[in-house]
């Protein structure tokens, strides 16, 4: 494993200290977000599948901090922080993984299914793969309509197999659109390792074949992840055509659901572990404690008003109401206005 | 009245219209008009799939098309179906009307991931907060030994699947009129169009209009017995309804023109007026379309039924490439002939 994360030279070219901030307090947001969910997930109403995001935080953080509000993602299965860190308000996710008319897709899509146009999300699909070629189609209508917009597709190590990844890649490359092809690689599908699914697990130089740059990344070192996402959105809007990254990170959850999967002998404990101290909100903190950017009490200030803003979204999402029954028969069929 | 009349000679027709003081046109000219039209009064609309800007242009329907709105509105796709069907309901998504064509049904089952897992729930899986208007234009193939692979007809499967619409114009006035009312409907529409009628001539007025989803159409009217026919099966419905009424029967020919919405009312009307139903399908018979109206007619309209319900489908088997088999493959006007009288002994 590499020894240079978080090189403090590197980032004072790239990241102002207001950047630096703000990318700490959205890997808090995701992280204390899930947690809240694995605090009230036993008491059985919050009855969704939830896809937890916990050890891959710094990949939405670092890539999000680039795009401006109505710029696309298309996230997956795994979707609460690519939504967080996208600018979705944690109380309307937690309504609708609670089934809450209030909810971000009225209580009809739940955690695999977030809609916030508002915030470019256009909606989620949990098909493995199918939302690639979506954040290409909004590339090619950006680019017809020269609105300014660029697009970002986050999928798994899983979805790199499926033929819409590859149909996607050439497309893009061939029509130079904007659109930014990022790969979480955590090395498992479901507990399906990726020794048994690649041939060998560099994604990223999938993307030669396509005539596009290719990257891999730390996944867990936010800063990499960053300028690595830079460069590509500025090619992405200065018409210079996609780039695949690949983000090399973990999962620490089981698959689906709060529980630990090593337990029941899923994956290997001690990979875990190593990846455990590689946190990446641990050591980026770590980083921004070590040269000043913010002290313990600074950052356990900023974490205390994160957990009441979450405490306060999640209270109050439970509370909101239910659909009507009448509802179930809607929005089958856009209406004409 | 002259958009409703079905003329089953395929050409020749137009100094009989013009005659009338009608405009004549093809189906394939009805289409490539609408499409036409779409393209110049609205920015958002574009055409894509494999070969649209090509010598053939789908047989014949996009022909040129390339030349007026460039290829970046007319174009060509990679061989790759179901991803090029997730790029086009992505562009549907921000605001653009794709029409998606398909120069054989056959292609579709590539993308049944992105039609039926994407752009047929996106609606209601987001609330309703994100719609697709996408048309995706596909053509029944058949004859000449095309066989298995390339005559499919596949509207059943789609009828099953929440959230797609289906139009299946049968005449060019339907052809245009549906086409242009699909592309604005804003939502994802299965456009499925029978290549043996591309030839046909009908009645299209020149300027833009449109034909509504959800209202079937008496083709011709009857006493003794409803036969609902689907595409070019509307032909052979009316050939059938001539030879029968030489031995005085006289039965109703209806067109849905849609599947989904379909018009139940129409159907389930002349049920009760002639007490008899034939479906005629250009389709295998087993779960297909010709099922699911047969049994909304039981459901809402048993007592009117003086005899059993007849389908005349294709047998269940895939299309075969010899002549022979061929023949016997495909149903025609005296299979039509054939089930009334059935039904009238
Ligand atoms: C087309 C399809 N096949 C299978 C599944 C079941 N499934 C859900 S998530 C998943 C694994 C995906 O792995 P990856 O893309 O690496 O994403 P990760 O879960 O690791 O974030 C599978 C197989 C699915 N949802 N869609
Ligand atoms: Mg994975």
């Amino acid at each position: 494993m590499k020894t240079n994360i978080l090189d403090l030279e590197g980032v004072a070219k790239q990241a102002s200290p207001e950047v630096l901030l703000s990318l700490m307090r959205t890997m808090v947001l995701v992280r204390r977000f899930e947690e809240k969910i694995i605090e009230v997930y036993p008491m059985q109403d919050m009855k969704t599948p939830v896809h937890l995001y916990i050890g891959e935080e710094a990949i939405a953080s670092g890539v999000c901090a680039h795009l401006k509000k109505d710029d696309y993602i298309f996230t997956t299965h795994r979707s609460h922080g690519h939504c967080l860190a996208k600018g979705t308000g944690p109380e309307m996710l937690y309504a609708e993984f609670y089934g809450r008319s209030t909810g971000c897709s009225k209580g009809k899509g739940g955690s695999m299914h977030p809609a916030d146009p508002e915030n470019g999300i256009l909606g989620t699909t949990a098909i493995v793969g199918g939302g690639i070629p979506l954040a290409v189609g909004t590339a090619l209508a950006s680019k017809m309509k020269k609105d300014g917009k660029i697009s970002v597709t986050f999928f798994g190590d899983g979805a790199s197999e499926e033929g819409t990844f590859h149909e996607s890649l050439n497309f893009a490359s061939m029509k130079q659109l904007p659109v930014v092809f990022i790969c979480e690689n955590n090395s498992y599908a479901t507990t399906s390792p990726i020794s048994q699914r690649q041939p060998h697990d560099n994604i990223a130089i999938r993307a030669e074949g396509y005539g596009i740059p290719g990257i891999a990344v730390d996944g867990n070192d936010v800063l990499e992840v960053y300028k690595a996402a830079g460069e590509a959105v500025q090619r992405a809007r200065d018409g210079q055509g996609p780039t695949l990254i690949e983000c090399k990170t973990y999962r620490w959850k089981g698959h689906v659901g709060p529980d630990c999967d090593h337990e029941k002998g899923c994956r290997p404990i001690e990979d875990l572990n190593k990846w455990m101290e590689r946190c990446p909100v641990e050591m980026f903190k770590n980083f921004l404690i070590k040269n000043r950017f913010i002290s313990e009490t600074e950052y356990a200030n900023m974490l205390g008003e994160i957990d009441r803003e979450l405490d306060r979204s999640i209270k109050a999402a439970r509370q909101c109401a239910l659909p009507d029954k009448e509802e179930l028969l809607k929005d089958v069929f856009h209406e004409k206005k | 009245m002259p958009w409703t009349k079905v003329y089953t000679e395929k050409t020749d027709l137009k100094d009989t219209l013009a005659g009338e003081g009608l405009r004549a046109l093809s189906y394939r000219d009805a289409l490539k008009e609408a499409q036409t039209q779409l393209l110049r009064s609205d920015e958002s609309v574009f055409l894509l799939g494999e070969g649209v800007d090509d010598t053939g242009g789908i047989f014949g329907s996009t022909l040129g098309l390339w030349k007026e709105f460039g290829k970046d509105r007319v174009m060509d796709l990679p061989i790759a179906e179901n991803g090029m069907t997730g790029v086009a309901i992505g562009a549907a998504m921000a605001g653009m009307k794709p029409i998606f064509v398909h120069m054989r049904m056959d292609f579709l089952p590539m993308c049944m991931d992105q039609l039926i897992n994407h752009a047929a729930k996106w609606n209601y899986m987001t609330g309703g907060k994100v719609n697709v208007p996408l048309v995706v234009r596909s053509i029944i193939g058949r004859g000449w030994g095309s066989a298995a692979q390339h005559s499919q007809a596949l509207h059943g499967l789609f009828m099953h699947i929440p959230g797609l619409k289906i139009a299946m114009p049968s005449t060019p006035y339907d052809a245009k009129g549906l086409l242009m009312e699909a592309v604005n409907d804003g939502n994802p529409v299965m456009f499925i169009e029978h290549r043996w009628v591309y030839d046909y001539i009908g009645y299209v007025p020149e300027e833009p209009y449109t034909v509504p989803f959800g209202k079937g159409i008496i083709r011709r009217p009857g006493k003794d017995v409803t036969v609902v026919a689907l595409s070019v099966m509307v032909y052979e419905a009316i050939k059938a309804a001539k030879t029968l009424e030489a031995e005085g029967i006289d039965i109703e020919v209806i067109d849905p023109r849609t599947l989904n919405p379909f018009d139940d009312a129409l159907v389930i009307e002349s049920v009760k007026k002639t007490g008899r139903l034939v479906i005629a399908d250009v389709a295998c018979k087993t779960g297909g379309v010709g099922a699911e109206i047969a049994c909304r007619v039981a459901e809402s309209a048993h007592e009117y039924l003086k005899a059993p319900v007849r389908r005349v489908n294709f047998p269940d088997t895939p299309t075969p490439c010899s002549p022979v088999l061929e023949e016997a493959y495909y149903p025609d006007a005296g299979s039509i002939v054939k089930a009334v009288k059935e039904l009238i002994r």
